[in-house]
């Protein structure tokens, strides 16, 4: 009966009052203690997810930044090459020549051999032959040493890759190929390194040759489009919205608007500027122009937002300081308030170009889908860009383009990284205290 | 008829209370701000009624009332910080020097350059000791080359008493200041600009007795300047500085008169219980 009601515990200090009140701090604690252990569980299972991601792509990606080349060398046989025709002569018969001379073996007449042989080489050789010759067509009839990479089947047998123990034929290459291969390298004339060529390439129906620099000069120049348009547009509505404009109705509308904006499907804003850029407006797809105009778009809402609430931030008292000793509504914003949400307003706009930069499904849609062999030609020429990239080449048949798949994400999350790290060091850099 | 007894003179004043408007006294000479049926609205919320009150140039007059009184909000009429609130409704006539400030003529912006603000917290700018001094002058233009914006800065922070603690570190942050040094420096850049009025929102509410001491001196000798116009707290505070006070009570001027009379021989019961802490 007595302890039904709240002064049943008893007198204040009484030893039944402190014993309930222990009995609930205990229980207090518990559920404090249970709160911090469901924090460090999401934690972990989020770093193992991570671990597990970054591990994984780094695993199969790693290998792409290694590579095999091969020094031989090559006589430019005078009967093969028509000097007055540079560009028409067969240069991988001159190569598969040099090699089996190498080699040791002859050909056939069904070109049997020659055949197998220039499966191994890169057509590399020839493209560097052809320039020497351009450049020097005393070259023709003596015998020049050339460098250059093996065709991306070879490369992932050194590479172990494509294993002997595998059935023949359930491998690209069959055991005499392999046997040659295992000879080249015993001769010293194989030699491991890094792909610089990942780096200083474009993309390539040869996965050997195949590079990033193009897509990573895409991604470049498009984000520059996009930043160009989206901070500056964004930073601006954001303080005409939070500062000059009325709270009414109107506004009240916009918000909302902007706050739908960022949650809508990237792939809606590809059709938009398919619709508006392409179709209407005649800019010419596939290039880096239509690309950062509609990742504008698209970031346009973040940028907004993250200005937004930056601005929120700066205390009134600051606006109050200003508007006191006589400056304009303009001038307090521009002198005092913008400055002091620059941190937050470079952090978001980092963040949303980041994401933007990571953005595959609307460039689809505004054809940035093809094979472009090539660093792209200013801002209307046709460009492809990282993830682009990752996604053309997961789609290729060829086993060596798995590896670079990976080795293109590595450079794509490389990027990030670096955008991020910067979001960081410029907001320690701009924070002012008050 | 019986003599006049004690009580009569206490009961007297009161009558007084009845009129309208109560009267600067004598003691002081030229009025620099006239205020006339100042009635402020935030939103559906009427803030001040019918507010009447005759401000003196070249002294201080204290504002003094609970919290919530509306002190600050007529102070903030004054220099038309209202304007920055939306939905504050001003209506009544506030004249300084004869001309309406809340007329469609006069921009704020120039009103506020007469009439300088300081505030409850210190607030300096994230800048430099010297950069929050020469901000006003060189946005209103006051000053034609360097060497004449540093003569302002630098006179500004003798006035505001603080030239000596920070003349060997100008180009430091201003927030680096003790809160009662960002106080003074607040107050030099509102004395920069060149102002006729200075409005105090409780100056001294977050600073340390010392602090408040410091303060209180420099509104003393900034007195024979300015006409400065101070809400507080404190009542000993507005014995101290002021030589008018006015006591606001629920959005009503109760009473306003010099400050000794006020203090020694309060007509109102209201400002009788609040001068002697009974409530408030």
């Amino acid at each position: 009966m007595t302890d039904v009601t709240p002064s049943a515990l008893g007198p204040v200090g009484s030893a039944a009052r402190l014993s309930a009140m222990e009995a609930r701090l205990k229980k207090r604690h518990r559920s404090e203690v249970w709160f911090k252990a469901q924090g460090l569980m999401a934690i972990t299972v989020a770093m193992v997810f991570l671990v597990v991601l970054v591990g994984r792509i780094v695993g199969q990606g790693y290998t792409t930044f290694q590579t095999h080349t091969l020094s031989m060398p090559v006589y430019l046989n005078p009967e093969r090459i028509d000097a007055s025709d540079l560009e028409g002569v067969n240069y991988d018969y001159i190569v598969a020549e040099a090699t089996m001379k190498k080699l040791g073996v002859q050909d056939d007449d069904l070109g049997t051999t020659s055949g197998k042989v220039m499966d191994l080489i890169s057509r590399d050789f020839g493209f560097q032959l052809l320039n020497q010759l351009k450049a020097d067509k005393s070259l023709i009839g003596k015998t020049v040493t050339v460098t250059g990479p093996f065709k991306a089947d070879a490369d992932l047998y050194f590479k172990g890759q494509i294993k002997r123990s595998t059935a023949q034929e359930d491998r690209k290459l069959d055991d005499q190929q392999l046997d040659w291969l295992d000879q080249m390298k015993k001769d010293g004339s194989v030699k491991s390194g890094f792909n610089f060529a990942f780096f200083t390439n474009s993309d390539s129906t040869e996965p050997e040759q195949a590079g990033v620099l193009g897509a990573v000069v895409g991604s470049a120049m498009m984000l520059l489009i996009t930043a160009l348009i989206a901070v500056p547009v964004g930073v601006m509505a954001a303080v005409y919205l939070e500062e000059f404009a009325a709270k009414n109705r109107w506004t009240d509308v916009i918000e909302v608007n902007i706050n739908n904006l960022a949650a809508v499907p990237s792939i809606v804003y590809g059709l938009l500027g398919l619709a508006l850029f392409i179709n209407w407006l005649h800019v010419p797809r596939s290039s880096p122009l239509v690309g950062g105009l509609v990742l504008a778009l698209m970031a346009l809402p973040t940028v907004i937002i993250a200005t937004r609430s930056a601005l929120k931030a700066v205390p009134p008292s600051i606006r109050e300081a200003a508007l006191g000793v006589g400056a304009s509504k303009t001038q307090t914003v521009f002198h005092h308030v913008l400055p002091l949400a620059m941190p937050g307003v470079m952090t978001g706009a980092i963040l949303s170009l980041a994401h933007a930069l990571g953005e595959t499904a609307p460039l689809l849609m505004i054809g940035m889908v093809s094979f472009v062999p090539g660093v792209p030609e200013g801002f209307t020429g046709a460009a492809t860009v990282l993830p682009v990239q990752v996604f053309i080449w997961e789609n290729a048949s060829e086993r060596a383009f798995h590896e670079r798949t990976a080795g293109a994400i590595i450079v794509l999350l490389v990027f990030m990284i670096v955008m991020n790290a910067a979001a960081v060091i410029l907001r320690r850099r701009f924070e002012r205290r008050w | 008829m019986p003599p006049a007894s004690p009580d009569d003179s206490v009961s007297a004043p009161k009558i007084k209370t009845a009129a309208p408007r109560s009267y600067a006294p004598a003691a002081s000479s030229e009025i620099k701000i006239h205020a006339k049926d100042v009635n402020v609205f935030y939103g559906d919320k009427q803030a001040l009624f019918d507010v009447n009150i005759d401000i003196p140039a070249k002294s201080v007059t204290a504002f003094i009332g609970p919290s919530g009184c509306g002190k600050s909000t007529f102070l903030r009429c004054i220099n038309r910080m209202n304007d920055t609130i939306p939905t504050a409704k001003v209506s009544g006539v506030i004249e300084i020097d004869g001309q309406d400030v809340n007329l469609k003529s006069v921009d704020p912006v120039v009103l506020r350059s007469r009439v300088g603000m300081v505030f409850q917290k210190p607030n300096p700018f994230p800048k430099t000791i010297f950069e929050n001094v020469a901000y006003g002058p060189r946005i209103h233009g006051l000053a034609t080359g360097k060497a004449e914006l540093e003569a302002i800065v630098e006179s500004s922070l003798k006035k505001a008493g603080l030239w000596n603690e920070v003349a060997d570190r100008l180009h430091q942050p201003g927030t680096g200041l003790s809160g009662g040094q960002q106080q003074r420096l607040v107050i030099a850049r509102a004395i920069a600009v060149g102002p006729e009025v200075i409005l105090m929102d409780e100056p001294c509410s977050a600073l340390d007795p010392i602090a408040t001491a410091r303060i209180e001196e420099l509104i003393d000798e900034l007195r024979s300047q300015f006409c400065i116009v101070i809400v507080t707290h404190s009542m000993a505070q507005a014995a101290r500085v002021s030589q008018k006070t006015a006591f606001f009570h629920l959005g009503k001027l109760v009473e306003s008169g010099s400050t000794e009379d006020m203090f020694t021989n309060p007509r109102d019961t209201r400002t009788q219980d609040y001068i002697t802490g009974r409530f408030g």
